[in-house]
């Protein structure tokens, strides 16, 4: 870890003591609970993959999100049978769910890149408990966006010509279209995540290996572990592996959503040609993002009891991240409003005053109310650590967020320039099939993966252990500072890599 | 030229030949075909009887059927099953891959409407208007249009029926000779024959011939929508029955008594022309002298000479009045006092009307134009109306002007209302023993208090021939199916008299047989060809003189020379109106309840096309609805119904379904609001509600006809409305109609137009120079760029005149059928999906309460020079011609719809499902075999017709080529054969257009002479505007705008729903 490299002067000591002494004196500001060693950790994580049973919260949340991805499955043979018909789109709103679902779910993997790779590379050491899990929701978040633009293509079979391979055609994709850089910015996102957390994932799959009894498990997990042994040789590596993708991982949060925000900027439909767009929409991304990591840690650090990994501190934390892009997305919404005004152009002002007036009226005080109201409760630190209501309110900022590319895609396209192509958008079972199935997909995945994966990073926390306590954390005397507090057992270096 | 097809008799199918082959095996009284064995054979055979089910006769049947095999087996038994062999030696005339043109005459209502059938290798596929034809001048209407659609419909009857049992044609003219034959006996007496409206000079004198055979027999007609107010106001005027022609291009001042004389009636194509000939008009700043010859393709007339002005009083909203410069809407009674009223003005008699201030305006603008002035009575008024508009003509100096009597077209000597009046009241008596009706469709569209459909169920026999099973077929004994006219041969006339030989352009794709044929057997000619009838029909007719040469050249020309029918003096009668200015108007017993208006349908006509895809989904001109028919009224009628809760919400009051009953019937229909029309009356279209229809007809809309009684044919006092409470979508392809304050449709008036006229504008539309310096506003370079390999090429590009474009939307279907463009059905357009590239955008202008307008904007592919589309496709799909086209590739299309949403003008379309027809084989025939057939998930759009671009440029390529290295003279030769074809070159929408508001041309292009095409001088002219030119797209088509002519003494149309408020209140007070 960069934020404890083998090679990290002892000089934070004093800092960490003076942290360490503030966050005794205040249970909220913890980042790990009290009384936990290096074996609790480990046991703690790993036992809920390989120890536990199946548990029947787990089966009946699994089962419900496999029928909703047979949901998903079901649409897609009519869709692919019938064709993009079935949906409620039409001219002059060509685009519908599909892409409102496609920039949702594109938003909602931000947090976990956000919240691995910045934040890493910011040193924010409390990321340490939610990372693994946010970047395995980006990942599963990445997929079901991911399906989108495809199935929207009039002729899926026909979709890999986006991509620029040799073909007997002689022709290439066009790259002055946004949806050109769409595939190159969404497949480069999808790699850089699935790595990260596949490099991340290393030193558990071979804590697994060693923890696991049955030889299958034994093996499968050894594989993916890739022959780690928790060398000093390999830590170095992994370390600046770790940190290399961190920063080339970092750069893709402001671009996916900037280069998803262009897909709209670059056009000339009113409402959708802004140039605020790609600033608001990656805030929007994130603002999005960790609402839906609250919603998703909330119910499972309860199921799993694992408040002491996941503290009041990070639902403080993400909240006021919350807080602070939601205010960067309401900074977004008046600029749009003062600029159509200001342009006094008249396409811009009846975008508005639709967005206002118009037939979605409810969508626009809704994703108001949903993005802009709700969050302000947020300023109340009691909130922000009242767990009920903070995943209430993530729940809320989700669907805001839906809202708010609802409201940017059907009401600038349903009525543009000319009033004789003015029209209505209406979603069809299909359209809210494929929506409900693609929930149905990421559920599924996140699901399968708290069953065999850990959630929690197992050596991260294991560091933070050792960070947390003052406590050596390599038998070999890397890593300083004086033992604080006390310890019930010292850990071997055998004990690490289980 | 002649016709390609060879007419096949299926001889077997003869009574001779079977009865040939019967003698072979039972006995020589059979042979020698006496009456009394033909008598004893028939009495074998009741009427009725099913042979199939006897087992008797089956077995008769089967010796029989054997017996013809063995003998007349060198027929086969039915129409040869032809295998596809290849052209070893190609007929002459066919080039594969270049399309033949035949002329002919497409039929309605009884008229005909020249057109040039375009067929591809024995298909016919397009219909184009034939230049030589008075009523078509090369222009088309949306029904001829739509005409080839019909002649393919998978759903015609195939062979004739016998209460819907499939038989022969023999076992038909079997029953039909014994029939005649007992008829014989009887002079007659009980035979009765019903047809549409007839002009066809073959099948009046197939009629008159078959009433001299049996002289008791008669000859009813009647056509739903038929125009016997204009027949029954000439006897009134003039004490014997003329054709009334108009001449609109002659007209400086029109006064229209609620015509639409733009839409319907046999010469509506003609005088859109017409009247578009006296409203274009050009800056005279142009290239050239500004011409008056209508046929010099749009020069226009001089901004300085006077452009015409049209009144318009309308009941139901009309194109024809959408088109005048004034207009008030009134109910239709109250037209009338109307026509009374300016009566009276033009005698300088005192008028007692609410508009007699206008009224006096009106008048003495049209006296200032003496001659030159015209007034034009409604098609579906009164008599009285008619008469009133013949003695306004004559005090106007109007008669051997602007209108022109002759002899009537139709001969039958009796009105269509009294002849079925007739029909049915001896049915009903008991004295109609058969009935044959030919074309028509009688239990559908008689008048409802008739009860038609009773009193034919009192014939003994009855027999329909028509294109479709239908109504009347379902309650005949015998239906047998009609040839489609590009199927067989027969002769019509046009509006003024001018025959057209219809030629077919296909053998009949089915057993059916033209009404000549019938009429041929009837007559006892059972062997005659429909060719050989018409030929010798008119070899009697033909001038003195080589009868081949006659022949060959009226099928060419698609005229029959010399067939006008003659002009006549008239004289008026001066008792014709005193009478009727005495009579109550109807205006003034204004009672109880709503008034009601019939109507056709401008798409399904009088339901005829009810099975017609391209015209149910065709957009109606003014209401843009498809797929049903409705009742219309105001939206204060509608508040007044409780329909909606105020005027400010009219559409609340859009498909709402409402019962409407009159004269003791109803029907329940769904209601559609129009600004525009008059308050306290409803109209009714004609047309849907087809009970007996294929699947694509039936139960489209409601049948208006159920509550049309005789005594109100065009519109009566007293309809009751009920509100029910319930919807019925109403599939509309422009629910918005109001400009919204925006300007992407231009209105001048002529004065305004005069002060602009002297500064022509550069032929692009260049956006203004930011800040006092130019300034690149785009990424993307200029197209053309000025390279030099640009040099030589053409510049495609489109100018549409708004002001002439009168909405008719024949270029709506003639794009449908040139591109192959599928229909989508009821569902679909509903969820904004329709297909049409060329749509007629309909806009009103001002307060939504008190709106002006409509103004017609044909919208297509702009053909954008920076367009917006094209950036946007991820792969290529669309893309841009060094000949400025946005070219639409199909195989490359994904399917983003990326395209669509980044077009200004939304004149992209896409299957988002599988809408081309690819399943049924017959309708592939209907396919322009140059242009793709789309798949789904696939974006298409207006391609300024390539294919024919293309065929233009391969032959300007070969000229050219041929003569780079011949001398001069050859060379200039050659270049006026480039600009004759670059002459010739037109899209499918300027072709079909009447008025020539659609021009097309390279932008670039020189003639010989140095001079730039038509498309180039309008495009200088000062109102050549482009739509959404601040996007900086430099749109290839751009528009010229919409001008109007208010009488300066009246002001603007917008104070006239005012006014007419008051005239109504009056009128009802």
């Amino acid at each position: 870890m960069a934020s404890h490299h083998p090679h990290t002067p002892p000089v934070a000591s004093r800092e960490v003591l003076a942290f360490q002494a503030e966050r005794a004196a205040d249970p909220t500001k913890q980042i790990l609970g009290p009384g936990h060693d290096f074996h609790s950790v480990t046991e703690k994580i790993s036992g809920i993959v390989l120890t536990r049973h199946t548990g029947r919260g787990w089966i009946i949340g699994f089962g419900i999100s496999l029928l909703l991805m047979l949901v998903l499955l079901y649409s897609i043979v009519v869709l692919l049978a019938v064709g993009v018909g079935v949906w409620g789109i039409n001219v002059p709103v060509a685009w519908g769910f599909a892409i409102v679902n496609f920039v949702w779910w594109i938003g909602i993997g931000h947090a976990g890149t956000l919240i691995s790779a910045i934040l890493l590379l910011l040193r924010q050491e409390w990321r340490t408990s939610i990372n693994r899990f946010a970047e395995a929701m980006t990942l599963f978040a990445v997929a079901s966006a991911g399906i989108f633009p495809l199935l929207h293509v009039g002729r899926p079979w026909l979709a890999y010509w986006l991509f620029p391979y040799p073909n007997t055609m002689g022709l290439w994709p066009q790259f002055r279209s946004p949806l050109v850089w769409d595939v190159f910015a969404v497949s480069t996102y999808g790699t850089i995540s699935l790595l990260f957390w596949y490099v991340g994932l290393i030193p558990d799959f071979a804590t697994m290996r060693d923890r696991a009894v049955r030889p299958i498990l034994k093996m499968v997990y050894g594989g993916l572990s890739m022959g780690w042994r928790g060398s000093a040789l390999h830590w170095h590596r992994y370390e600046m592996a770790y940190l290399l993708l961190a920063g080339l991982a970092t750069p893709l949060v402001i671009s996916v959503h900037t280069v998803v925000s262009l897909d709209f900027a670059v056009s000339v439909v009113p409402g959708w040609h802004v140039t605020i767009f790609p600033p608001y929409f990656v805030a929007g991304a994130i603002f999005s993002g960790f609402a839906m990591v609250l919603t998703l840690t909330i119910p499972l650090r309860k199921a799993y009891g694992l408040e002491d990994f996941i503290t009041t501190r990070h639902l403080d934390n993400m909240a006021k991240i919350v807080l602070a892009t939601g205010l960067i997305v309401a900074y977004g919404y008046i600029m749009e409003i003062y600029m159509g005004f200001y342009s006094t152009n008249k396409y811009e002002v009846g975008m508005l005053m639709n967005r206002f007036k118009g037939p979605y009226w409810m969508g626009y005080v809704a994703l108001i109310v949903c993005n802009i109201a709700t969050p302000q409760l947020l300023w109340s630190r009691t909130i922000r650590q009242w767990p009920l209501v903070l995943f209430l309110i993530s729940i809320v900022v989700n669907i805001g967020m839906w809202l708010e590319r609802f409201v940017i895609v059907i009401t600038s396209l349903h009525r543009d320039y000319l009033p004789s192509s003015w029209g209505m958008y209406y979603p069809t079972i299909y359209d809210w099939g494929l929506y409900l199935g693609s929930l149905g997909l990421f559920f599924c995945l996140l699901f399968l993966f708290i069953r065999v994966l850990p959630m929690i990073s197992v050596f991260e926390m294991r560091e933070l252990v050792s960070r947390t306590k003052g406590k050596p954390v390599h038998v070999d005397g890397h890593g300083g500072g004086e033992p604080v507090g006390t310890l019930a057992s010292a850990p071997s270096r055998a004990e690490e890599t289980r | 030229m002649s016709c390609p097809s060879k007419h096949v008799e299926a001889p077997n199918e003869e009574p001779q030949q079977a009865l040939t082959g019967r003698a072979f095996w039972r006995s020589l009284d059979e042979l020698s075909q006496t009456p009394q064995f033909q008598e004893a054979l028939h009495r074998e055979y009741p009427r009725g009887a099913s042979e199939w089910h006897d087992d008797v006769s089956r077995r008769n049947f089967l010796k029989l059927m054997s017996a013809s095999l063995a003998l007349a087996g060198v027929y086969g038994c039915a129409r040869p099953e032809e295998q596809i062999v290849p052209y070893v030696i190609p007929p002459e005339n066919q080039l594969p891959g270049k399309p033949l043109y035949y002329a002919t005459a497409f039929p309605l209502g009884g008229y005909g409407l020249g057109v040039l059938a375009e067929q591809h290798m024995g298909r016919p596929t397009k219909i184009e208007g034939n230049p030589d034809h008075p009523a078509s001048l090369g222009a088309t209407d949306v029904h001829a249009q739509a005409s080839v659609l019909s002649l393919y419909d998978p759903a015609h009857p195939e062979t004739p029926k016998e209460a819907g049992e499939i038989r022969t044609w023999t076992r038909f003219f079997e029953v039909l000779r014994k029939e005649l034959d007992a008829k014989k006996q009887t002079a007659g007496a009980g035979f009765r024959i019903l047809t549409e409206t007839v002009t066809s000079p073959t099948l009046i004198s197939q009629i008159q011939a078959l009433l001299k055979q049996f002289p008791q027999a008669k000859w009813h007609h009647y056509e739903p929508i038929n125009f016997e107010g204009a027949r029954a106001g000439a006897i009134a005027a003039f004490g014997r029955p003329v054709n009334t022609i108009y001449r609109f291009d002659k007209a400086q001042r029109i006064l229209s008594l609620d015509s639409d004389f733009l839409m319907v009636g046999p010469a509506s194509v003609r005088y859109n022309s017409d009247y578009a000939h006296t409203r274009r008009v050009r800056s005279g700043t142009g290239f050239q002298p500004v011409s008056s010859d209508p046929k010099e393709k749009d020069h226009g007339q001089d901004a300085r000479a006077a452009m015409s002005r049209m009144y318009a009083v309308q009941s139901t909203p009309t194109i024809t009045a959408t088109m005048a410069d004034h207009r008030w809407p009134m109910r239709a009674g109250e037209v009338e006092g109307f026509a009374r009223a300016v009566l009276a003005q033009v005698q300088g008699e005192p008028v007692d009307h609410p508009l007699a201030a206008q009224i006096a305006l009106i008048v003495a603008d049209l006296k200032e134009h003496q001659g030159r002035s015209v007034v034009v009575p409604g098609e579906y008024q009164p008599v009285v109306v008619h008469a009133i508009a013949h003695a306004l003509n004559a005090a106007l100096g109007a008669v051997g002007q602007t209108v022109v009597y002759t002899e009537p077209i139709e001969v039958h000597e009796s009105g269509q209302l009294e002849s079925i009046r007739a029909l049915v009241k001896d049915m009903d008596a008991g004295q109609v023993d058969m009935l044959l009706v030919l074309g028509s469709n009688p239990v559908f569209t008689a008048p409802a208090d008739l009860k038609f459909r009773e009193a034919y169920g009192k014939v003994r026999l009855r027999i329909q021939q028509s294109l479709y099973y239908d109504e009347t077929s379902f309650h005949s004994h015998w239906h047998v199916p009609e040839s489609h006219y590009l199927e067989t041969w027969s002769d019509i006339r046009a509006f003024d008299g001018t025959v057209t030989i219809i030629q077919p352009l296909i053998q009949a794709l089915h057993q059916s047989r033209s009404p000549h044929e019938l009429l041929a057997f009837m007559l006892g000619f059972p062997d005659v060809s429909a060719r050989e009838i018409i030929r010798e029909a008119w070899r009697s007719r033909a001038p003195a003189g080589d009868f081949e040469t006659f022949w060959m050249r009226a099928l060419e020309k698609g005229v029959v020379e010399n067939t006008a029918a003659p002009v006549v003096n008239v004289t008026l009668q001066p008792e014709a109106v005193a009478p009727a200015r005495n009579e109550p108007s109807q205006s003034g017993a204004a009672a109880a309840g709503y008034e009601v208006i019939f109507r056709p349908d401008p798409a399904v006509w009088d339901g005829r096309f009810a099975n017609n895809g391209w015209l149910q989904e065709f957009p109606r001109p003014l209401t843009k609805l498809t797929w049903d028919n409705v009742a219309i009224m105001s939206v204060r009628t509608a508040v007044q119904l409780g329909l909606t809760q105020s005027i400010e919400e009219p559409a609340s009051a859009n498909e709402q379904l409402v019962r409407l009953t009159y004269a003791g019937n109803s029907v329940e229909a769904p209601v559609w609001v129009m600004a525009g029309h008059p308050d306290n009356s409803v109209t009714v279209l004609l047309g849907g509600g087809r009970e007996v229809a294929t699947p694509v007809g039936k139960g489209v809309g409601f049948n208006g006809y159920r509550i049309r009684p005789s005594t109100a044919m065009w519109f009566g006092q007293g309809l009751e409305v009920e509100k029910l409470g319930r919807r019925y979508p109403l599939a509309c392809t422009q629910p918005h109609q109001m400009l919204e304050g925006r300007d992407h449709l231009r209105v001048h008036t002529l004065e305004e137009f005069r002060n602009i006229a002297g500064t022509p504008q550069t032929p692009h539309t260049v956006p203004e120079p930011a800040h006092g310096k130019t300034v690149h506003l785009s990424f993307y370079p200029d197209r053309p760029e000025p390279d030099e390999w640009l040099v030589g090429t053409h510049q495609w590009g489109m100018a549409i005149d708004q002001n002439v474009c009168t909405g008719c939307s024949a270029c709506v279907l003639a794009c449908q059928a040139e591109n192959n463009i599928p229909i989508v059905g009821k569902d679909q357009v509903l969820n904004g999906r329709e297909m049409h590239w060329l749509r007629i955008d309909t806009y009103y202008r001002g307060e939504s309460t008190n709106p002006e307008g409509p103004y017609f904007q044909p919208m297509l592919c702009q053909h954008c020079e920076k367009a917006p589309c094209e950036i946007v496709c991820p792969v290529e799909a669309t893309s841009h011609s060094v000949e400025g086209i946005n070219e639409m590739t199909y195989n490359r299309c994904i399917g983003t719809r990326y395209c669509s949403n980044n077009c200004p003008y939304k004149v992209r379309r896409f299957n988002f499902l599988q809408y081309a027809e690819i399943s049924t084989p017959i309708l592939q025939l209907v396919h322009n075999p140059d242009v793709t057939v789309r798949q789904r998930g696939v974006m298409e759009k207006c391609t300024y017709c390539i294919q024919r671009i293309n065929t233009t440029r391969r032959e300007i390529k070969t000229l050219r080529g041929d003569a780079v290295d011949a001398p001069q003279s050859v060379k200039a030769e050659v270049q006026a054969r480039v600009d004759a074809l670059m002459d010739t070159l037109q899209t499918a929408c300027q072709q079909a257009c009447p008025t020539e508001a659609i021009v097309f041309g390279d932008i670039m292009y020189e003639y010989a002479n140095g001079q730039p095409m038509a498309v180039t001088r309008l495009k200088t002219e000062p109102h050549n505007y482009g739509v959404l030119t601040e996007l900086n797209t430099n749109p290839r088509t751009t528009y010229l705008a919409r001008l109007t002519n208010p009488n300066p003494a009246i002001g603007g149309p917008k104070d006239t729903s005012a006014e007419k408020r008051t005239a109504h209140d009056a009128a009802r007070g």
